[in-house]
Parts: C-alpha cells; sequence; structure tokens
C-alpha cells in the first residue's frame, strides 16, 4: 500500500500508551499496519495510514484508543447533507437505500 | 440457550442442497462450488443489478459435514459475499454464520453497524450455537471489526472472536495454520484487478448524471440568434454528448485504474488531471466545428465532470479516511461547482459564437 496514501495530516486517531495492557486486539485488526506490538504495549508506527475505520477504539476494551470514525466516502459525505444522522453506508434505518453505493 | 427460540434458513434457498439434523434443529448445507446460477448472479450486481436485493437468509448453515468441533466462519448476507466465502471451503467441514447485514458486504456493513456487536450477539443464541458446536470460538473476517468489539462478544455469549484475514482467498492457509493470520493477510490492499472490478458499478452510479448533462446540453444547444434552432442543438449534441461520456470514462474508468501512478493524493486532482487529458482529444475531434465556446464548454465539463467522479471513488477505495476526505470535499468542490457554472456559461454563449 506504500504507494497508495492519502491526506495524513486531519487524522483524528489518538492513542494513550498509559491505558495499554498489551492485548494486541488493535494490532490485529488494524487493516493498514498502523499498530505493533512494542514489548507488552501497543506503539503507532504509521499514523499517516489510519482510514479512521475505528475497528481499534471499538476493540481495546481498555479505552487506550480515541478516533472519530466514519467512512471516507465522498458519496456517503454529500448523501449526508440531505438527511440527518451520521456519515455511513448502505441502507437507512427504515431498510430503503440512501442510494449511496454500498 | 434455553427458552430462546430457535430459527434457521430456509431449506429452499436456491443454493441449498441438503440438511443435516443437530441437537437444536435442522441447518442447510451448502456446497463450497459455485454453480452457473450462482456466478450468473454475481456478474449482474457487478454491474449494479439488484444489488440491494441479492441476499441469503440469514443464520447457520452447514459446508460439507461438520461437527461440533468444526470452526464456524461468520459473514453478511450478501449474496456475493457468502459466495466468495465458500468457494474458499472445498474438500473443508465447517459452519458459516450468516448475519442479517440487509444484503451489504461485511467492511460496510460493520461501518455501518449491521455488521455488528448486537446482530452477531443475537444471531449466536438464535441459532442455539451453543448446541451445536463445543470450542466456543468463532472466525470473523477482520474487516468485521469496525462493527464487532470482540470482548463485547464474549460477554455476551462466552463465544470468543478470532479475527480471519482480510480476504476470503487466505481462509484455507489461515485455518490450516492453526487459525493464524500473517501480516499480509491482515492488511488491506488496491490492486489493479480490484479497482478493475469495481468500475461497472461505479460508472452505473454516475451514468444518469452524466445522461442528464448530456441531454441538459443538447436541449439548451438551440438556444441562440433567432432565440431556438432545433437545427444548431442537433449540430452541437455530439460536442455536449461526447464532454458527459468524457467526464465519465475519465473519472470512473481512466482515474480508477491509473490511480497510484497519477500524482497528488487527492482524488478529485487525479480525476481532473486525466479530464483534461480527455478535454484536449475532445478540442481535437471536434476541432474543425469552428466553435471555440462550445469546445472551451466542453472541456471544463470533461475536468470538473472527471473530477467529480474520480471524488467519489473514495468510498470505492480502501485507504482513504473521513476526515481526509471532508478536507478533500472543502478544498476541491468550489472549482468543481465553479466549473459547472463556467460550462453553463461558455456554452450557452457557444450559440451565439
Amino acid at each position: 500500500m506504500s504507494d497508495l496514501r492519502y491526506l495524513e495530516d486531519v487524522i483524528t486517531l489518538q492513542f494513550d500508551v498509559d491505558k495499554c495492557t498489551g492485548c494486541g486486539q488493535c494490532a490485529l485488526v488494524c487493516p493498514h499496519g498502523v499498530f505493533v506490538m512494542d514489548g507488552n504495549r501497543a506503539k503507532v508506527v504509521d499514523r499517516g495510514a489510519c482510514m479512521e475505520c475505528g475497528a481499534c477504539a471499538l476493540n481495546c476494551a481498555f479505552g487506550a484508543i480515541d478516533v472519530k470514525s466514519g467512512v471516507g466516502c465522498a458519496a456517503a459525505i454529500i448523501a449526508s447533507y440531505f438527511r440527518r444522522g451520521d456519515v455511513s453506508c448502505g441502507p437507512d434505518d427504515t431498510g430503503g437505500s440512501t442510494g449511496v453505493c454500498c | 440457550m434455553p427458552g430462546s427460540k430457535v430459527t434457521r434458513p430456509r431449506l429452499d434457498q436456491p443454493f441449498v442442497t441438503g440438511s443435516i439434523d443437530t441437537l437444536t434443529g435442522t441447518v442447510p448445507v451448502v456446497p463450497a462450488e459455485l454453480t452457473w446460477r450462482d456466478r450468473r448472479g454475481g456478474h449482474k450486481v457487478r454491474w449494479g443489478i439488484g444489488r440491494y436485493t441479492y441476499t441469503v437468509d440469514p443464520g447457520l448453515y452447514a459446508v460439507g459435514s461438520p461437527t461440533d468441533l468444526s470452526p464456524v466462519l461468520v459473514t453478511a448476507n450478501y449474496k456475493l459475499t457468502f459466495d466468495a466465502l465458500r468457494r474458499t471451503l472445498t474438500g473443508r467441514d465447517a459452519w458459516i454464520l450468516v448475519l442479517d447485514t440487509r444484503g451489504i458486504n461485511v467492511w460496510c456493513a460493520a461501518g455501518k453497524g449491521t455488521f455488528g456487536t448486537a446482530e452477531l450477539v443475537s444471531r449466536v443464541k438464535s441459532s442455539g450455537l451453543a448446541q451445536v458446536v463445543s470450542h466456543g470460538v468463532l472466525v470473523l473476517p477482520q474487516l468485521g471489526a469496525t462493527g464487532v468489539a470482540a470482548h463485547e462478544v464474549r460477554r455476551g455469549t462466552g463465544f470468543r472472536v478470532l479475527w480471519g484475514p482480510v480476504r476470503a482467498a487466505d481462509l484455507p492457509v489461515f485455518l490450516d495454520a492453526g487459525m493464524r493470520a500473517t501480516a499480509e493477510m491482515r492488511t488491506v490492499t488496491f490492486p489493479l484487478r480490484d479497482r478493475l472490478a469495481l468500475i461497472p458499478v461505479e460508472a452505473a452510479n454516475v451514468v444518469a448524471l452524466a445522461l442528464a448533462v448530456a441531454a441538459g446540453a443538447v436541449v439548451t444547444g438551440g438556444i441562440g440568434p433567432g432565440w431556438y434552432s432545433v437545427a444548431r442543438a442537433l449540430e452541437r449534441a455530439p460536442i455536449g454528448i461526447a464532454a458527459a461520456f468524457a467526464a465519465i470514462i475519465a473519472g470512473t474508468v481512466v482515474t480508477p485504474a491509473l490511480l497510484p501512478w497519477l500524482p497528488c493524493r487527492m482524488f478529485a486532482v487525479k480525476g481532473a488531471i486525466v479530464g483534461l487529458a480527455a478535454a484536449l482529444l475532445i478540442d481535437l475531434a471536434f476541432w474543425s466545428a469552428g466553435a471555440p465556446f462550445s469546445l472551451a464548454a466542453a472541456g471544463v465539463v470533461a475536468v470538473a465532470g472527471a473530477s467529480f467522479a474520480a471524488m467519489n471513488f473514495t468510498g470505492t477505495s480502501t485507504f482513504t479516511s473521513l476526515h481526509g476526505v471532508e478536507k478533500e470535499m472543502r478544498l476541491v468542490m468550489p472549482w468543481q461547482a465553479l466549473g459547472a457554472v463556467l460550462a453553463v456559461g461558455l456554452w450557452i454563449a457557444g450559440g451565439w459564437l
């Protein structure tokens, strides 16, 4: 993925190493290798590769990770201008399609 | 779960080839081999046909002759996803637990939360899984982690979540390695063949917009000296139609294909660069028409349209962040809007000049 990187200076990922217990879930779930295990703690090694999917924060049972997650999708962001709620994919809660792609 | 009702997927779904009996009822069996009908369905949805209704019943399925020791693989109820999973299981015995993601693939559904902790916990219970397997382990696709908190699943069901590989194709190696994934299996990539596979649906998403632009260009093309002339509209129509479709091809076919090699990280800029090349081709092709304002309008449509279409490819890509895309949109959308206004002005002026 080294040749496919995106805008890095606006990434909202925050990691509090003091709360880390070294369980390793973040390093397992991150699809872009942002975390690696460094001894008995996790370590952020490639913050700029973060796509803010939120998998690490959701799977950190100790609240050591914070990220304002969402989909990096222009179509979903445009759709969110026209309806209330978060920027997200898929059908809305009434079961109908929003017309967004996935 | 004592007292809770066990529900099973229907046995009369076309891809179900048999059934096996468990302590908690009959489970449909599906083959690992796809039929021509499965493949035809897959081709159709890649063109956007019936994508939102291409589903399988949620619940527990069997591949081969699984026992209480066989692995449980969790997936989404988008049939393309279900098929991609089962086709990797040739010669194996496994359980497949399908979550109700309303026909959406794992990653998108996880982002939405439908491939999520609550759905997984309730599906484990309603499938009677604790009475079907004895190992207490669920294998989830890694990309489901955006919606599923492993520690909460354990609290809610007693089952331990193991994160499988990103790609279903790596499942056989993962299973044979004692459920261990290599770093490569844990990483999302976006190779050329994946980008190309997504082109049809990407183009289908914006074809209506391109048709509207082309129709608008043809209709307004008649405006000029003497107020309106159908002959003038027809004469200018090829330029307007070419511009709209050049924008689509530049933004949804060429830009995705060339993505890593186009300069700048912003997709809209990559698209604008390809759109500029398309604009030059249109102007060369129609040079003899001697219509400078119409050609300028066509060029602006190609650049701004390709830029907009390419920007929408951010959601299809595998590496863009919400705040990155918001920044890109803030920076480029005013220019795209300016391009749209400029194109309309030049096109109307082209009726006289």
